[in-house]
C-alpha cells in the first residue's frame, strides 16, 4: 500500500497549475461578468493541451483521455489516464471551473466518445469538440425517462426532441445526444448519437443565464426531424434489454471522479485564499488537538481534513478505473463527498472572510457560486446517495425509489 | 459539614463494601494478583508484579526496522499476500470469538484470559518484535498493524484494545527503545506468555493536550521521580509493564515503569464504553525509575510516539464503524414498517449511504498517515487530519447506528448501543496504543 501521488505526474500537475494561475485567474472575473462571451484566450491554450494529449495517455490532462481501453493490462498496478486526468482537472479547476468546463475539445461528449466509440468512430471524431446532451425540460436525474426519439430511416436516424443544459453546446463542433429508439422499451432503448453542428434540423434555442460557471456556456438545443447518419450511433445499435443502461452509464464511472476533482480544485482555491487572508489570526501547525484550538483554526482544520479525505476518495476511484476494477460505487462515493464538501467549504469561506468574501474584489464569492453546480451535474448529491444505498442494500430502483 | 478523618475512613469502607469491583475481579483468576492498599483517596489497587524482566542477551545497538521493501512508487491501495493472510485469520478470530464475547466482556469490565491467550496464538506480538530478539518482524509495519486494529475492532473495540495494548508497548520498544531497553523487555513479548503491558498518556483534566503533561518526571541522581495522575489506562491493574508519559525540564518524555513499582497504583473509574479494555486511572506517587528507563535512544520523537497512538485509535474507529454499517444493512432490509422494509425509504437509505461515504473517508485518511509513518516520512499533519475527521464522522456513524434501530438500538439486546459508547472514546484517548 502506498498513498502518494507518483512523481511522474509532477509535470502535468505543475503545467496545469501554471495555467490555472497565469491564464485562468487573471481573466476569471472578466468572463464571470461577461457571460456568453467566448473566452478567446482558451483557444490558444486548448492547442497546447492537444499537444499534451497526443503523447503518453498517462501524462494527459483532458476529458478525452478518460477511456478505460488505453492502458495495457498486464496484471501490474497502473497509475494511468484516469488519475492523471483527475489531477490535471483539479489544478485547472483551482484556476477556474468555468474555463475548465469550456475548454475546447475537452467536453464530456469527448469522454463519452472515448469510453464507447469504436475504432472507426474514434478516428472520425478525432480532434472534434463534443458536448453532451442528456437532460430535457421534463427529465433531469431520471435520465432513463428521456423523450427525445431516434427513428431508423434507411441509413439514417431521425431525431426529434429538446435538450437543455448542454455544456458548451453551441461552441462545440458536435453534440453527443441521448435519444430513445423505442419509448415503450425504456432504458435499454436509449442510445447516444454524435450530431454535428450544421446538420439540418438542429437548432440552438437559447443560452442560459446562471448562478455560476458563467464562463462556460449552457445551451438549449432543439432537434426537429434531424437526420443523423447511422454510423454516428455510439456503441451497439441493437436493443439489448438484458444489458439495459450499462453502456451509457459506464461513462459516469470515469467522469464522476473527474467532477469530484473539479469540486476539489474549486474548494482548494477558497480554502487557500481564506488561510492567506487569515494569516495574522491563525497558527496552523497541526500540533494542538482540534478542540483546543480557536474556533477559526478548528474549522479550518476540519475543512482541510474533509478536503483531504475527498481527494483520496477521488484518487481511489480513478485508480480503480485505471486498473480496470469495477468502480461505480467508489465513483459515486467520491462524487457525493466532493459535491457536499466543495459546496460547504466554498460557502463557509465566503462567510469566514466577511464582507471581503462576499464582494467581487475577491474571487471567494465566485467560487462559492461555481461550486454549487458541482453537487448537481454528473448526478446530484441525492442521486449518488441513491446509487450508493441501492448498491449496499442490494435493492433495485423499484424497491428503493 | 466538612468530612473529618472518621468520615474519610467510613466513606472509604463504605465504598469498598458497596463496590462491585471486588465481586467482578473476584470472578477472575487475576484476583490473586491484585492487592488493595488504603490511601488518602480510598482503596487503590497495587499494580501487578508477575515477572522479572531480564536481558537474555545484550544488544550492541537498538534493532530498528526499515521501511517495507515491497512498496512501489505508484499510488496503490492493494495489500500484500502476507497482509491478506494475516487479515483473514484476524477477521476470523474477531468474528468467531470477539463478537460473541463482547457483551459479557463489557459487563465484566474485562477481556477473559482465554481470549487473550487465543489472540496471542495468532502471533500478533511476533509482528512487533524484531527477529534478533525472538520475534518475526523484519520491517516496519504500521499499515499492517492498522489493518489488524481495524479487523479486531470490527469484532469488539474493548477487547481489541486489551489485545493490542501489549503489542503496542512492543511496537514502541522496537521503534524507540535503546539497546538495553530492547534486550531487557522485548524478548518477553515473543514468549508464549507475553506480559500484559500498556501505555499511559491521557490525564484526567479538561482540554488535555498530550504535549502539555501535568505528570512530572524530575531527575534525582541516577533516577527519575514520577508524580501525577493518568486516566483511561488499558489493563492498568493487570499490566506488568507501563510506558508512562511525563513532563521533564526538556519537554515531554516517556518512561518504562514496571508493574508493582512503589507508588504506582490504579483506581476504579470505568468509562462509558470500551469496558472490556479494563481501563483505569493510574496514580504515580513518587515512583522512582532508573535513568536507563527513560524511553529511547537519541532518535526518540515524542510527537511521533503520540501520533502512532492516535492512528491506532483511528484504525479502531474504522473497524467499529464498519461493524455498524455491516449490522444496519441486513437489519434495515429485514425490519418491516408501513408494509415494506425500512431500507426502501430514502430517509433510512441515505443515512446508510452517508455512513459508507464517511467510513471510506476515515479509512483513507488513516491509511494515508500510516503509510507515511511506515515509510519514514513526516506524518504529523496527516495524523492530525485523520484524528480530526475520524473522531467526528465515527461518532456520527455510531449515533446513526442506534437511530436506525430505534428503541431496539437503545437496549443491550443489540450491539449498536455498545458501539455508540465505544466510539465516543475516539477523540478522547491519547496513548494506550501504538502502531
Amino acid at each position: 500500500m502506498n498513498i502518494e501521488i507518483p512523481k511522474k505526474f509532477g509535470p502535468i500537475i505543475n503545467n496545469a497549475h501554471q495555467v490555472a494561475l497565469n491564464v485562468f485567474r487573471p481573466i476569471s472575473r472578466k468572463y464571470d461578468r461577461a457571460e456568453h462571451q467566448h473566452p478567446k484566450e482558451l483557444d490558444m491554450l486548448a492547442s497546447v493541451l492537444d499537444g499534451f494529449n497526443e503523447g503518453d495517455p498517462e501524462s494527459s490532462a483532458g476529458a478525452s483521455q478518460t477511456g478505460k481501453g488505453k492502458v495495457v493490462n498486464d496484471g501490474s498496478i497502473k497509475n494511468g489516464a484516469n488519475m492523471s486526468t483527475c489531477l490535471g482537472a483539479l489544478e485547472l479547476s483551482y484556476g477556474d471551473a468555468g474555463f475548465l468546463l469550456g475548454m475546447p475539445r475537452q467536453g464530456l461528449g469527448n469522454a463519452a466518445i472515448a469510453a464507447v466509440a469504436n475504432d472507426e468512430q474514434l478516428k472520425r471524431f478525432e480532434g472534434k469538440w463534443a458536448a453532451m446532451a442528456i437532460t430535457e425540460p421534463g427529465t433531469g436525474s431520471d435520465s432513463a425517462n428521456i423523450r427525445t426519439t431516434a427513428k431508423k430511416d434507411g441509413d439514417h436516424y431521425v431525431l426529434n426532441g429538446e435538450k437543455i443544459f448542454v455544456t458548451s453546446g453551441e461552441r462545440a463542433d458536435c453534440v453527443v445526444v441521448w435519444a430513445s429508439l423505442d419509448l415503450d422499451i425504456g432504458r435499454a432503448a436509449i442510445k447516444s448519437f454524435v450530431v454535428e453542428w450544421g446538420t439540418p434540423g438542429m437548432e440552438l434555442a437559447r443560452l442560459e443565464h446562471k448562478l455560476g460557471i458563467r464562463a462556460s456556456d449552457t445551451a438549449a438545443i432543439v432537434f426537429t426531424d434531424c437526420r443523423v447518419a447511422a454510423e454516428n450511433l455510439l456503441g451497439n445499435p441493437e436493443i439489448d434489454t438484458k444489458k439495459g443502461f450499462g453502456g451509457v452509464m459506464e461513462t459516469f464511472d470515469n467522469t464522476r471522479p473527474l467532477v469530484a476533482c473539479f469540486a476539489l480544485g474549486c474548494a482548494r482555491a477558497s480554502l487557500e485564499r481564506v488561510k492567506e487572508l487569515m494569516a495574522d489570526h491563525i497558527a496552523l501547525n497541526y500540533d494542538k488537538p482540534v478542540d483546543n484550538c480557536s474556533a477559526i483554526e478548528a474549522e479550518l482544520y476540519r475543512m482541510e481534513a474533509d478536503w483531504e479525505a475527498t481527494y483520496w476518495l477521488a484518487m481511489k476511484a480513478a485508480w480503480m478505473a485505471d486498473n480496470k476494477h469495477s468502480n461505480s460505487l467508489e465513483a459515486s462515493i467520491s462524487k457525493a463527498k466532493a459535491g457536499r464538501v466543495g459546496n460547504h467549504i466554498t460557502l463557509r469561506c465566503v462567510e469566514l472572510a466577511g464582507s471581503l468574501g462576499y464582494t467581487e474584489d475577491e474571487l471567494l464569492e465566485k467560487w462559492a457560486r461555481d461550486s454549487k453546480i458541482l453537487d448537481i451535474f454528473e448526478g446530484t448529491q441525492q442521486i449518488q446517495q441513491l446509487i450508493i444505498a441501492r448498491r449496499l442494500l442490494g435493492l433495485s430502483s423499484k424497491e428503493l425509489k | 459539614m466538612a468530612k473529618d478523618a472518621v468520615g474519610y475512613a467510613l466513606n472509604a469502607l463504605n465504598r469498598l463494601a458497596s463496590s462491585d469491583v471486588l465481586d467482578k475481579v473476584g470472578l477472575r483468576k487475576l484476583v490473586e494478583r491484585l492487592a488493595y492498599t488504603l490511601t488518602r483517596t480510598g482503596f487503590q489497587i497495587i499494580t501487578t508484579t508477575a515477572r522479572t524482566f531480564k536481558a537474555k542477551q545484550k544488544l550492541d545497538k537498538p534493532q530498528r526496522l526499515n521501511a517495507p521493501g515491497e512498496t512501489t512508487l505508484l499510488f496503490d491501495l492493494s495489500i500484500t499476500e502476507e497482509q491478506q493472510m494475516i487479515r483473514e485469520s484476524v477477521q476470523g478470530f474477531a468474528r468467531d470469538v470477539l463478537r460473541g464475547k463482547a457483551e459479557e466482556a463489557n459487563r465484566l469490565h474485562a477481556t477473559s484470559a482465554d481470549t487473550i491467550s487465543a489472540a496471542q496464538e495468532l502471533g500478533l506480538n511476533l509482528f512487533a518484535v524484531p527477529e534478533a530478539l525472538g520475534g518475526a518482524a523484519s520491517e516496519r509495519s504500521a499499515v499492517t498493524t492498522a489493518l489488524l486494529a481495524e479487523d479486531l475492532a470490527h469484532g469488539d473495540m474493548g477487547q481489541a484494545i486489551a489485545i493490542l495494548a501489549p503489542m503496542s508497548v512492543a511496537n514502541a520498544l522496537t521503534r524507540w527503545g535503546s539497546a538495553e531497553q530492547q534486550s531487557k523487555y522485548l524478548p518477553a513479548f515473543a514468549d508464549d506468555h507475553a506480559p500484559a503491558a500498556t501505555i499511559a498518556v491521557t490525564e484526567p483534566h479538561v482540554l488535555f493536550d498530550p504535549m502539555q503533561l501535568a505528570t512530572t518526571a524530575v531527575k534525582n541522581g541516577n533516577n527519575w521521580i514520577l508524580n501525577g495522575k493518568k486516566s483511561l489506562v488499558p489493563l492498568a491493574a493487570e499490566a506488568e509493564l507501563f510506558l508512562v508519559a511525563a513532563m521533564t525540564d526538556d519537554g515531554p518524555a516517556v518512561f518504562i515503569v514496571e508493574g508493582g513499582s512503589k507508588g504506582l497504583h490504579c483506581g476504579n473509574d470505568p468509562g462509558m464504553g470500551v469496558r472490556a479494555a479494563a481501563m483505569r486511572p493510574l496514580t504515580l506517587d513518587n515512583v522512582s525509575v532508573a535513568d536507563s528507563n527513560k524511553l529511547g535512544a537519541n532518535d526518540f520523537n515524542y510527537r511521533e510516539f503520540i501520533d502512532l497512538g492516535t492512528l491506532a485509535w483511528c484504525a479502531m474507529a474504522v473497524g467499529t464503524c464498519q461493524a455498524v454499517l455491516d449490522y444496519v444493512i441486513p437489519y434495515c432490509n429485514d425490519r418491516i414498517a408501513f408494509g415494506e422494509p425500512i431500507s426502501h425509504r430514502q430517509a433510512v437509505a441515505f443515512i446508510i449511504a452517508d455512513m459508507a461515504i464517511e467510513l471510506d473517508s476515515m479509512r483513507l485518511l488513516t491509511w494515508r498517515a500510516a503509510c507515511r509513518a511506515e515509510q519514514g516520512k513526516s506524518f504529523q499533519r496527516e495524523a492530525h487530519m485523520a484524528r480530526t475527521l475520524v473522531k467526528e464522522k465515527a461518532m456520527k456513524i455510531g449515533t446513526d447506528g442506534v437511530q436506525l434501530l430505534g428503541g431496539h438500538g437503545f437496549t443491550h439486546e443489540y450491539p449498536v448501543e455498545r458501539w455508540y459508547r465505544d466510539l465516543r472514546i475516539i477523540g478522547i484517548a491519547f496513548g494506550g496504543l501504538h502502531l
